[in-house]
């Protein structure tokens, strides 16, 4: 009887051993720290988009003849925010592709808006346009440190996942975490627009 | 035959990985000697001692953190890139609330940097910090004149994070025209500091004449005068004073602006 009891002690206190030596948590917490670096990453974007409609109406006042590029701007717009994500985005590559797409367009057209604003001297001494070229400016290099904060994390998360110990565990413990999808660095969209003033 | 190979793959998987290792690479960061770090040697004695005592000053009223930097070399970094990492190394700011921001020049590549804090991005803006750059330090830097482009700078910074946003105005507005503090600020920011000392000295002299409130409430008054009426947070970065400058864990995420001469 007494023995029994202390075999059962021996083995719990193996167990967890094992488990804290293991670090259950260490999964979970990386997943969650992927999470946030992706919402920062939608957040950023999201700031970006909110900035277009104020931006296309400032260069339309001045630069009516740009038809072209200003509806390029307008309809990348669309196409991304008309976009669904889906809940499993991160680790559904198609979805998390076409996402990267849209984006990078959005990236174009603005860059080609910016581009052009340079010929027209009274928009470029605007101080709304001003305003908003340095804002979107630096969300743009915000957008750069998410994706980057973001591509580390995922870097963690899918290294810890796909060796051991950490392999073991999720088979066992969560067999539902999965893959998550990184941004290509060398990608067109990375790049900043070039805004010289 | 296989042997070559496999050697040559063996090179070639050593190449790979020094390549990747080097796009990795983070770039070597000075360290955090004051409030004030003149890597690129530009900045006189004189205007170094008067900004670490006005970044001190703002630090007590607000408990946000300012650092000027001047950098050697960009390393091939650009600087919005230089720039937030060096933030987060030193972790300029509070840890939670972000209130930290950077003045960085590099003098060799012409550019200058505000690079702006989570916590402060609601009042240093991207835009103000660009109305910064273009009014009150690239005037004095296309002259050639450093100190004069940090000091105006740094000033306009603390102006900014005051409450009092600058406009755009980029005609009128002199180089060296900062415009005085209002009464307003500076009698708040009197009371913020003294108004402990205020209170006691009133409770004091109603109680002049009771020995044992003034012995029961000396302590206090010692207490006082070592520094409890500011303690914010001041628990995460030792001294505050020059020398025992550190950063409170604030981090940084790429809001500010640029600019070049």
């Amino acid at each position: 009887m007494r023995l029994r009891h202390f075999r059962a002690l021996t083995l719990l206190v193996f167990f967890g051993l094992v488990l804290s030596g293991c670090n259950v948590n260490k999964l979970p917490t990386l997943d969650e720290q992927v999470k946030a670096a992706w919402s920062e990453v939608l957040n950023q974007y999201q700031r970006r988009s909110d900035l277009i409609p104020n931006l296309v109406e400032t260069v339309k006042g001045y630069a009516h003849q740009e038809q072209t590029v200003l509806t390029q701007v307008v309809e990348a717009r669309a196409k991304a925010t008309q976009m669904q994500l889906p809940a499993d985005v991160l680790s559904n590559p198609q979805a998390f592709h076409e996402f990267e797409q849209n984006q990078a367009q959005i990236s174009g057209a603005l860059g080609r808006l910016l581009a052009v604003a340079e010929a027209y001297p009274d928009l470029k001494s605007n101080q709304n346009f001003l305003a908003l070229q340095s804002q979107l400016e630096g969300t743009e290099n915000r957008i750069a440190v998410a994706r980057r904060d973001y591509i580390l994390a995922v870097q963690d998360y899918n290294t810890a996942l796909r060796t051991y110990p950490q392999r073991w565990i999720a088979s066992i413990l969560y067999p539902d975490l999965k893959i998550r999808e990184t941004f290509t660095i060398s990608d067109q969209a990375q790049q900043v627009p070039q805004v010289k003033f | 035959m296989r042997l070559r190979c496999a050697r040559a793959t063996t090179i070639l998987l050593f190449l790979l990985i020094f390549a990747a290792s080097t796009l990795a690479a983070e770039p070597k960061f000075p360290t955090l000697t004051g409030r004030v770090v003149d890597d690129a040697g530009v900045l006189s004695a004189a205007t170094q001692s008067q900004l670490t005592d006005m970044l001190a000053a703002h630090e007590r009223a607000t408990g946000q953190q300012v650092v000027v930097v001047t950098l050697d070399s960009l390393q091939g970094f650009t600087i919005e890139d230089f720039g937030y990492q060096l933030g987060r190394h030193w972790g300029i700011g509070q840890k939670g609330t972000n209130t930290g921001a950077l003045l960085i020049v590099a003098p060799k590549e012409h550019k200058v940097r505000i690079e702006v804090g989570y916590g402060l991005e609601g009042t240093l803006t991207d835009a103000q910090s660009r109305i910064i750059i273009e009014q009150s330090i690239l005037p004095s830097f296309r002259s050639g004149d450093f100190n004069a482009g940090i000091l105006n700078g740094t000033r306009a910074i603390i102006q900014v994070l005051g409450g009092n946003p600058l406009t755009a105005e980029p005609e009128s507005q002199q180089v060296g025209n900062w415009s005085p503090t209002p009464w307003g600020f500076l009698i708040l920011w009197g009371l913020f500091f003294f108004g402990p000392w205020i209170i006691f000295i009133v409770r004091w002299l109603r109680h002049h004449n009771d020995p044992v409130w003034q012995a029961q409430h000396r302590n206090a008054l010692i207490l006082q005068r070592g520094g409890g009426g500011w303690s914010g947070g001041s628990s995460s970065w030792g001294g505050g004073g020059g020398g025992g400058f550190s950063g409170g864990g604030g981090s940084f995420g790429g809001g500010g602006a640029s600019g070049s001469w």
